[in-house]
């Protein structure tokens, strides 16, 4: 089933860690496999925010030679950045398999991630100007608490609420999913993408790389590989509705844009809000009423519609 | 089949061919079953343990911090009380409120229900001054629901009987499955409305989306607006006087009848193309594909 949330509030900062966090615990019911937040703070130009992670939540109950292994996985990434010539302004563990880095870098980033990944077990989870991108097991509260998301400020957010059906109960598998060439880009995704295989194989052939079956991963590979060809956010949603086969509802978020796609069947939900100041939108109504309570106006989009909104 | 050959069969129209195979043997308008809500009909009241309450005795319910259980439980425990109005204030979206009432009931919900709002129920007539989620009033016999704003998907799915009003627009698959009663749309419906209807009047004052009526067995479908496409076997039919009468009289009730009255309302209904598909001869089948 899964649920899904976006926020964005229109030309200004806000209060985004906490707003999601209670979207998405009331959405909990939906999906209480894993929960996943891509949050947008202030995009800060040359410097990059990198999210990875270097086990799994389940490994750390393999024994205790793991504390080690993740001890010489973090000392070889370093290494790795060292060699690609980034400097590491911050470090900080939010777990102890997952940190998250402020770097300064003028290379190739591409290829200096895909070099980290080249180490067992490790997985950047986002790396970008403005985006950070948090999944773990456990419902909103228990992440939000574990990754210090109550107090995140930013422009924009998407989140998801993960029940697994088609793949494993495990951090790769839950959303949000980012992809490369294009650093900002992260979606979220409700449905079933019933020509998977096709589109991956045909986006493998044009070099992306793919760290999980899962086949929402699909649609972030998809979208980044349309922005990094010239397309704006709304022309690849529109695309995507004719060329994506299955029963799907997706948020998309950049650097300072949000949208939204919905198939040609409406088969999977989304209710939206949208005031003068802030859109949100969720799969079910009950979300948007844990920011919202007042009586507001809600909606439900219909079948092909697609929708960006600028921050 | 004996007496029309095939290029006699290629000389007509569609609705020629149709009637010349037998295919059509009665006139569509006015056959929905349509039985108007009474709510002052002692006979209506008929489980045993419905509750006897006195409209007049009212109550209000404060759901902020109730489950949905303990909300349902607790109109259950009004209603064996009496209380024949309930006000249940701050539902804040939550699902499932309102469900399986069986006896008459004034229940005023004050804001928004989430999904499967007041499914399955037969007799209280329900006012929801906010919006509704997926499914609401699903399987609903009789009674009426009023919704003030708009309302998701699939609203009245196989609904039975009663009025099921949406002052606002309505998503998609809005009375699949319809056998019976009536839906009211103030605004605009989505895709395959009206899918596999069997019988009811569904009324969208503003416009349909695709495939509308698609596969429907019977029943009709009045549309004020455009009608971005109708479904398989869904097919237009003359608005007669006695329609026009029926929607004046219904939009006026739930104080939705446009300025312009009902004229330019299009009416559709099933073909009944698809029907017996199985038996049909090979020439008559030719014509349905």
């Amino acid at each position: 089933m899964c649920g899904i949330a976006g926020i964005i509030y229109k030309g200004r900062s806000a209060d985004v860690g906490g707003d999601m966090t209670a979207m998405l615990q009331a959405l909990k019911h939906r999906g209480p496999d894993s929960t996943g937040y891509a949050v947008y703070g202030q995009p800060s130009e040359g410097d990059y925010v990198m999210r990875l992670k270097v086990a799994e939540a389940e490994d750390m109950d393999s024994g205790s030679k793991i504390h080690q292994i993740i001890k010489d996985r973090i000392e070889t990434v370093e290494e790795i950045l060292e060699e690609h010539g980034a400097s590491v302004k911050s470090k900080e563990p939010a777990t102890e398999y997952a940190l998250r880095y402020v770097l300064s870098h003028d290379g190739d980033t591409g290829k200096m991630a895909e070099h980290i990944e080249e180490t067992e077990g490790v997985e950047i989870l986002s790396m970008g100007n403005g985006l950070e991108l948090i999944k773990d097991l456990g419902d909103a509260t228990v992440v939000s608490e574990m990754y210090g998301l109550k107090d995140f400020k930013g422009t924009h957010a998407i989140g998801h609420t993960r029940m697994a059906t088609e793949s494993d109960v495990d951090i790769k598998s839950a959303h949000p999913y980012w992809a490369f060439p294009y650093n900002d880009v992260s979606v979220v995704h409700n449905g079933q993408i019933t020509n998977y295989w096709i589109m991956r194989r045909e986006m493998e052939r044009k070099g992306h790389r793919f760290m999980s079956n899962c086949d929402s991963e699909l649609l972030a590979v998809y979208t980044a590989n349309n922005l990094a060809n010239g397309m704006s956010l709304e022309d690849s949603l529109t695309k995507s509705i004719e060329e994506i086969d299955g029963v799907f509802t997706y948020l998309v978020a950049t650097k300072d844009q949000l949208g939204m796609a919905k198939d040609t069947m409406a088969a999977k939900p989304l209710v939206l809000y949208e005031s003068d100041d802030m859109i949100a939108m969720a799969s079910e109504e009950v979300a948007i009423r844990a920011i919202k309570p007042e009586e507001i106006d809600t909606y439900d989009p219909y079948d092909e519609e697609v929708r960006v909104w600028q921050a | 089949m004996a007496g029309i050959s095939d290029a006699e069969l290629k000389q007509m129209t569609q609705e020629e061919r149709v009637t010349a195979l037998g295919m059509r043997t009665e006139q569509l308008t006015g056959k929905t079953l349509y039985i108007e809500f009474d709510p002052g009909a002692e006979e209506r009241f008929t489980y045993p343990w419905a509750p006897d309450v006195d409209f007049n005795k009212r109550t209000e319910i404060d759901s902020d911090d109730m489950t949905t259980t303990e909300v349902n439980a607790k109109i259950r425990e009004l209603m064996s009380e009496g209380y024949g109005t309930i006000v249940l204030k701050n539902p804040r979206g939550k699902h499932s409120l309102g469900v399986g009432i069986l006896s008459k009931l004034n229940l005023i919900i004050e804001g928004s229900t989430g999904y499967f709002g007041v499914g399955l129920i037969d007799g209280p007539n329900v006012r929801i001054n906010g919006r509704v989620g997926w499914s609401c009033a699903e399987n609903m016999m009789s009674g009426t629901v009023v919704v003030e704003k708009n309302a998701g998907s699939t609203f009245g799915a196989a609904i039975r009987g009663g009025d099921l009003v949406c002052k606002g627009s309505v998503g998609s698959r809005t009375g699949i499955d319809q056998k019976g009663g009536t839906i009211i749309v103030g605004g605009d419906t989505g895709a395959l409305s009206g899918f596999m209807m069997q019988r009811g009047r569904m009324v969208v004052c503003g416009n349909a989306g695709k495939n509308l009526g698609d596969s429907m067995y019977d029943g009709t479908i009045y549309v004020g607006g455009e009608i971005k496409s109708c479904g398989v076997d869904a097919v237009p039919a003359e608005l007669t006087d006695l329609d026009k009468a029926w929607l004046t009289r219904k939009l006026t009730q739930y104080e939705l009848m446009p300025d312009k009255g009902v004229d330019h309302f299009t009416k559709i209904v099933a073909g009944k193309q698809l029907w017996n598909y199985d038996n049909l001869e090979p020439n008559e089948k030719k014509i349905v594909l």
